[in-house]
């Protein structure tokens, strides 16, 4: 690898890139291009919620042939909405495009290191996600329309092609799409591991890392433990569907027709799949509270508190995710001690989040607090951890759980808990390290605006859920008009649905600032946000290799804020400690 | 970046290929247990052919441990590396006389008469050759490359990187075939 910059051709600088920092930007775009999808499929199914089957303006976005006659949504292809949505929201916007961005733009920058070990894996990793794109994106298209069954995939819907028309060719490309994500998450994944353990430069021990790059090594490890076992479970599914076989189908039949499949067990199927599920969530979840760590600090002016047990807590959040994923499973019959185990090693996941909770609270406690939109946003997901912990409490908890199973009440939690802090945290991510990527700032003032509204829009579409969830309104069902029992709730579907609508206009402004800022906005200066870490002593102009000469050589962990007896209230990383001075 | 310190990362990203690599077995084996617990379970012999083949992956192993040696004293490796090419190829052979052998006992991967049991041992040993045709690819390589003598003792991550992945698809074999013939 070369150590200075080099002559680019167009291809090579934005399409076949090994450049980390520009792989970043890809993966930026394309999750926020995603994202956008993803949102425009919860705002229709949202729209068919508040109005059962009647027309809106918002269908004419659909491909033909996904309306009924009357013009409104057809029921299949509101779930394959459901469906779509979730897939999409998961894996696409905060698994891709939350890792797959910060990890690949900050783990160099941040330890000083020239790119990752491998420019050619990491090149590989975007292209697979993008192809998986492509072929995701491209089930819309198909007659009988894209994966129905939910984002989980349960079989026997996913398994037998013949069940629903969402079980065809939709669902097998379904199955081929994330096939290809998996293998450009464990490329990235080796990639992120392998470079934060090597690369680091001079005098950057583990001790001295960034909380972002610590987050981002252990929801590296997390992915390439976990995702092989989903690639196992949707092999064994792949049989299930193309060859017949039973490993998930035992004595089903369709039309009078009664199908070979014997000795299957579906239950099998969700044992694999929640063993990546769930530490999913913190694959998700973990760059985002990386980057709160980060965001916290630089702007409260102060030391992250208890940086050890920060580092401990990630560890430790991260090998109960192994032990717990029975709690996605308390209604399949499992034997009541062993829900009682998994209870317990979900709930045992409150003490290392307190941990973390508690040290942010103290980070900001009697701070000086400069309120940028990215502060705001890291606040903000802090806060939506706390809110959506809190009904963690309750679902993980199995004699609660069953009460609540597969209604509103669960929808409410995990877009709190899991959607609400990590789009947070990117967001205030993309807000912090915008200049680094583009050399120009965003606009404040349209952050604030996109601040709360999104905050106000957000709560306003999870919150009233839990009420929905707790009068036993059941998740995925086409419209909640058709049982008296539920009539009295219509008034509040209606309510989410308002504010459904009004936060994607709100992201409207996201994208406007986004965009206009990286071409129209004003020009950054080096360090815009008076930080400590490495990234903010490279050039503003971009170049491939990061430093023009010699690496930077650290000296310093990377939270030296109002340090008494500095000359100013942050040093860098690569200062020298000043005679007596102690480190931290 | 120092070459040495890129050897070491590159080495290890293979380990960490592996680890991800042992998960996803890890994931179908303990789907067998999972499964085979529940019963409606079909009994059956393994195959006379995996244990030769488990013998001929044994021998293609010992055989690359000479390879550092020989490339120490700068002799020839091709010769070794061409024969443990052909001993995979022998071992995929043995695999299908081997999976030929099940339906002659009729067990099959899928069908009317078939048994999950059956099923899950297509689906693990199908899965190791598909990693083991990854084997192959990387000895093709390292054999023209040993032919042409561009390796050396200070030049040679590539065949570092396909011994250490071929010495895992063996551990990984012992493994399943163990894990298969006893469980």
């Amino acid at each position: 690898m070369s150590d200075h910059h080099h002559k680019e051709t167009f291809i090579t600088k934005y399409i076949f890139s090994t450049d980390h920092k520009m792989i970043a930007k890809q993966f930026l775009i394309t999750g926020m291009f995603m994202a956008i999808i993803g949102m425009l499929m919860s705002a229709i199914f949202r729209v068919q919620l508040a109005n059962p089957g009647e027309y809106s303006i918002l269908y004419e976005l659909l491909p033909g042939g996904w309306l009924n006659e009357d013009g409104g949504l057809n029921p299949d292809k509101y779930l394959a909405l459901v469906t779509m949505h979730g897939t999409i929201l998961v894996f696409w916007v905060l698994t891709a495009g939350l890792s797959g961005t910060f990890a690949n733009f900050l783990i160099p920058l941040q330890i000083g290191a020239r790119d990752m070990a491998s420019g050619f894996i990491n090149m590989l990793s975007y292209w697979f996600f993008f192809i998986a794109t492509v072929v995701l994106l491209s089930s819309l298209f198909v007659e009988s329309g894209p994966a129905s069954g939910g984002w989980t995939i349960y079989p026997p819907l996913s398994a037998l092609p013949q069940a629903i028309p969402g079980s065809g060719t939709g669902m097998t490309l379904w199955l081929y799409s994330i096939t290809l994500f998996v293998v450009g998450s464990l490329l990235g994944g080796l990639n992120y591991i392998v470079t934060i353990l090597n690369l680091r430069t001079k005098g950057m021990s583990m001790q001295r890392l960034p909380l972002t790059v610590w987050a981002l090594l252990i929801t590296a490890i997390l992915g390439v433990l976990s995702f092989p076992v989903l690639l196992s479970c949707g092999l064994l599914l792949l049989f299930d569907r193309s060859f017949g076989t039973s490993f998930y189908l035992s004595d089903i039949i369709i039309n009078g027709e009664a199908l070979h499949n014997v000795g299957g067990s579906p239950i099998l199927f969700e044992h694999l799949f929640w063993f990546l599920g769930h530490p999913e969530v913190y694959i998700i979840l973990l760059p985002a509270l990386g980057i709160v760590s980060e965001v916290i600090a630089v702007n409260s002016r102060k030391p992250i508190f208890g940086y050890k047990a920060m580092v401990g807590a990630l560890l430790l959040i991260a090998f109960l995710s192994f032990i717990v994923w029975g709690h996605h499973m308390f209604m399949t019959g499992m034997n009541p001690f062993l829900g009682s185990v998994f209870t317990f090693t979900t709930l045992l996941i409150a003490i290392p989040s307190a941990v973390k909770v508690f040290n942010y609270l103290a980070t900001l406690w009697r701070a000086n607090i400069r309120f940028t939109p990215a502060m705001l946003f890291a606040i903000g997901t802090v806060s939506a951890f706390i809110t959506g912990g809190l009904t963690g409490l309750i679902l993980g908890d199995s004699a609660l759980d069953i009460n609540v199973h597969d209604t509103y009440f669960v929808v409410g939690h995990f877009h709190i808990v899991m959607g609400l802090s990590a789009i947070y945290g990117m967001f205030a991510g993309v807000y912090h390290w915008f200049p680094k990527m583009y050399g120009k700032m965003m606009n404040k003032t349209l952050g604030y605006v996109h601040f709360w509204g999104t905050f106000i829009c957000a709560y306003g579409v999870f919150f009233p859920m839990h009420f929905l969830g707790l009068a036993g309104l059941p998740r995925r069902y086409y419209t909640n008009s058709s049982f008296p029992m539920f009539d009295g709730l219509a008034d509040i579907n209606e309510i989410i649905t308002f504010f459904a609508l009004a936060g994607a206009i709100v992201q409207a402004i996201f994208i406007f600032n986004f965009f206009y800022s990286i071409f129209k906005g004003t020009k950054t200066t080096a360090n815009p946000w008076k930080s400590n870490t490495l990234e903010w002593t490279t050039p503003i102009e971009r170049i491939h290799g990061n430093w023009p000469g010699e690496l930077p050589v650290v000296t310093r962990w990377a939270y030296d804020y109002s340090k008494p007896g500095m000359d100013e209230d942050f040093v860098m990383q690569n200062v020298p400690l000043k005679e007596g001075e102690k480190e931290h | 970046m120092k070459k040495s310190i890129k050897e070491k990362a590159l080495k290890q990203l293979l380990w960490v290929g592996i680890v991800s690599i042992s998960m996803f077995f890890a994931g179908l084996t303990s789907a067998f247990i999972v499964r085979k617990a529940e019963g409606n379970w079909t009994e059956f012999i393994l195959p006379d052919w995996f244990i030769a083949s488990t013998a001929v992956i044994i021998l293609s192993s010992l055989l690359l441990i000479f390879v550092k040696i020989r490339l120490r004293k700068g002799k020839s490796i091709f010769n070794l590396l061409f024969t443990t090419l052909v001993l995979g190829i022998i071992f995929s052979y043995f695999q299908f006389e081997g999976w030929g052998q099940l339906t002659n006992q009729g067990i099959y991967l899928t069908g009317e008469g078939s048994n999950v049991a059956g099923s899950f041992l297509y689906v693990l040993t199908l899965s190791h050759l598909v990693h083991l045709a990854g084997g192959l690819i990387a000895l093709v390589f390292s054999s023209v490359k040993s032919k042409l003598n561009l390796y050396s003792i200070d030049n040679c991550l590539g065949l570092d990187l396909t011994i250490n992945y071929w010495h895992f698809l063996t551990v990984l074999w012992l493994y399943l075939f163990i894990f298969l013939k006893f469980l």
